[in-house]
């Protein structure tokens, strides 16, 4: 390759040809994820109703929003996991529920998601875990499989547990394990499913810092999903809150801590009654106790 | 009235169930050449499921040969005909009892243990972290495990044919005495070829119904504790209903 076509490499794709290196593929400033006008329905129950939101190249994005308003669905959504019933999801251009098999596996080739329960593959130890990706997409010798795990194991600092199973992994190590693998292959887009929840302060701080430090070293997007209003605060560039299936509030975190909307504030507060339902949808509370025992 | 319209309803599922099932063999079949590509998988497979149920299907298969064996001892000497027990016990193993057995120990060994082990990938999410890798559950777990099953049932039913001859000559000719030379050579001069084939087809139809329904039930169990628990109880129930209509049905056209 003449060296003044060389793009820039970042640390961790000395071995894998990633494809976000393609000529014309990391214009600056151009959204990778484009969701608009998304409606969909499960068991008859709206989840979106509407819901349009934009995700800049580069950028950690934090989605926000009260448990059960579709945080999960929604990346599903992403990954092309679900389809939704209207509406468009783009992801690099591509609109995902419009792909063939083989186009959407291409698609995921380029995304790593992290799984809100890690879902590390039970059968396999931490290293085979890590592994797993690589040795399925790529046809890498066994040598630089070793190296690519092992620097991805140390960074998120299980290096010394690559020879345990899941099983004997305590929730937050098998998060971090599930980091690793989902980053292994130096994605260009990352989907972290609530990674902050059952961590401890430690390690909380660790993975806080290895998504903001993975974003800008290897170039990536990061969709970070969190109830953690402070932690994602600190390193995310841009926020969504969902609520009753529609964007109710999007900004920088401190625009958004600064919001004159009650909705937002109680939001980032924490309070439990305002705006944003606590309650699933129910009959009347009084209604229900006092009434036919069905 | 309410009778017939639940019976109805039922068969109706049942069919909806039959048609699911029937594109997810094709959807697997169509996977089938990527799995083959690596017979490590497969060959793993064939050993997890195949030592699984060797002791069972061994001391299983002892015990029906010890019983025919005497069963056809009893019956035979009635009419002074015990010299052909080996031909009877062979043709009884072979084309009957061997693969039908096996098939349905094979599910309740293996079957229910491939069908919570999917479950259980399905319900932590293994499943669709694989998706999201760009690896195709099919093509990865479904496919390797369905046909190290068809390629298992076919193997362990001669070993089931084979430990039941011996169950029977131990009972027929150590115990009750039948003459060692008629017992091998009246089974040499009455088991035909068709009657071997017969025996093989049947353990592939059933190896391939055994798996079939196995991965399925799992790979659709709904992602719970209690639906993997339901799905490896209908594994059983399913295969063993299949495999004895499926009995019938091949012996009737064969004859
Ligand atoms: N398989 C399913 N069938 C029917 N409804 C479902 C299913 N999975 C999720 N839902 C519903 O979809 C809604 C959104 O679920 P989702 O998992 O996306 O929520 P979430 O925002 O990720 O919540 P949490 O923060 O608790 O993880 C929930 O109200 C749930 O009831
Ligand atoms: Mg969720």
């Amino acid at each position: 390759m003449p060296s003044g076509e060389t793009p820039p490499v970042g640390p961790g794709e000395f071995c894998y040809p990633a494809p976000r290196l393609q000529k014309g593929f990391n214009l600056p400033g151009d959204n990778l994820v484009e969701v608009s006008g998304l409606h969909f329905r499960r068991s008859g129950r709206p989840i979106f109703s509407g819901l349009d939101l934009a995700i800049r190249r580069g950028s950690i994005t934090a989605i926000m929003g009260p448990s059960g308003t579709g945080k999960t669905t929604l990346l599903r959504m992403i990954t092309g996991q679900l389809r939704p019933d209207a509406g468009s999801v783009r992801v690099a251009g591509l609109e995902v529920a419009g792909l063939p098999r083989e186009a959407l596996f291409d698609l995921r080739r380029r995304m790593g998601m992290l799984f809100q329960n890690s879902a590390l593959l039970t059968d396999f130890n931490v290293f085979e875990n890590v592994a797993f990706p690589v040795r399925e997409n790529t046809r890498l010798p066994d040598a630089l499989i070793r190296q690519l795990v092992l620097t991805k194991l140390h960074s998120v600092g299980l290096r010394g547990a690559a020879a345990l199973m899941p099983a004997e992994l305590s929730g937050g190590m098998a998060r971090r394990v599930a980091m690793a693998r989902a980053m292994v292959l130096d994605p260009e887009l990352l989907l972290y499913d609530e990674p902050f929840s059952g961590l401890d302060p430690i390690s909380l701080g660790v993975v806080l810092r290895l998504i903001r430090l993975n974003n800008d070293a290897l170039g990536l997007t990061s969709i970070v999903v969190s109830h953690d209003v402070a932690e994602i605060s600190a390193i995310a560039d841009h926020c969504f809150v969902i609520s009753e299936g529609r964007v109710i509030a999007s900004g920088p975190p401190q625009e958004l801590a600064a919001s004159s909307s009650e909705l937002v504030r109680q939001f980032m507060a924490g309070a439990a009654d305002g705006p944003v339902p606590f309650h699933y949808p129910a009959p009347d509370y009084a209604t229900e106790l006092l009434g036919e025992w069905p | 009235m309410t009778l017939a319209r639940e019976l109805l309803d039922g068969f109706i599922a049942a069919l909806r169930k039959l048609g699911a099932a029937v594109l997810f063999l094709v959807e697997i079949l169509k996977q089938s050449p990527g799995a083959l590509a690596r017979p490590a998988l497969i060959s793993q497979q064939v050993r997890n499921s195949g030592v699984l149920s060797l002791i069972i299907i061994m001391t299983s298969a002892f015990f029906v040969g010890m019983v025919i064996g005497l069963q056809g001892y009893d019956s035979l000497s009635r009419l002074r005909q015990e010299d052909i027990l080996g031909a009877g016990v062979a043709l009884t193993l072979f084309k009957e009892l061997g693969p039908v057995v096996t098939a349905l120990l094979f599910a309740g060994r293996a079957g229910t243990s491939l069908a919570s082990e999917i479950g259980l990938m399905r319900a932590t999410d293994q499943l669709a972290a694989m998706e999201v890798m760009a690896i195709d559950p099919i093509r990865r777990i479904i496919a390797p495990r369905f046909l190290g099953a068809v390629i298992s049932v076919p193997l362990l039913t001669a070993v089931f044919n084979a430990v039941g001859v011996l169950g029977a000559w131990f009972i027929g000719v150590q115990v009750m005495g039948v003459d060692n030379g008629a017992f091998w050579s009246q089974m040499q001069e009455y088991v035909d070829p068709p009657d071997i084939y017969e025996g093989v087809l049947k353990s592939f139809v059933f190896g391939t119904t055994a798996g079939l329904v196995a991965v399925f039930e799992g790979y659709n169990s709904p992602p719970t504790a209690e639906g993997v628990g339901m799905a490896t109880t209908r594994t059983v129930v399913t295969t063993s209903i299949l495999v004895l209509i499926l009995d019938y049905t091949i012996t009737a056209y064969l004859i």
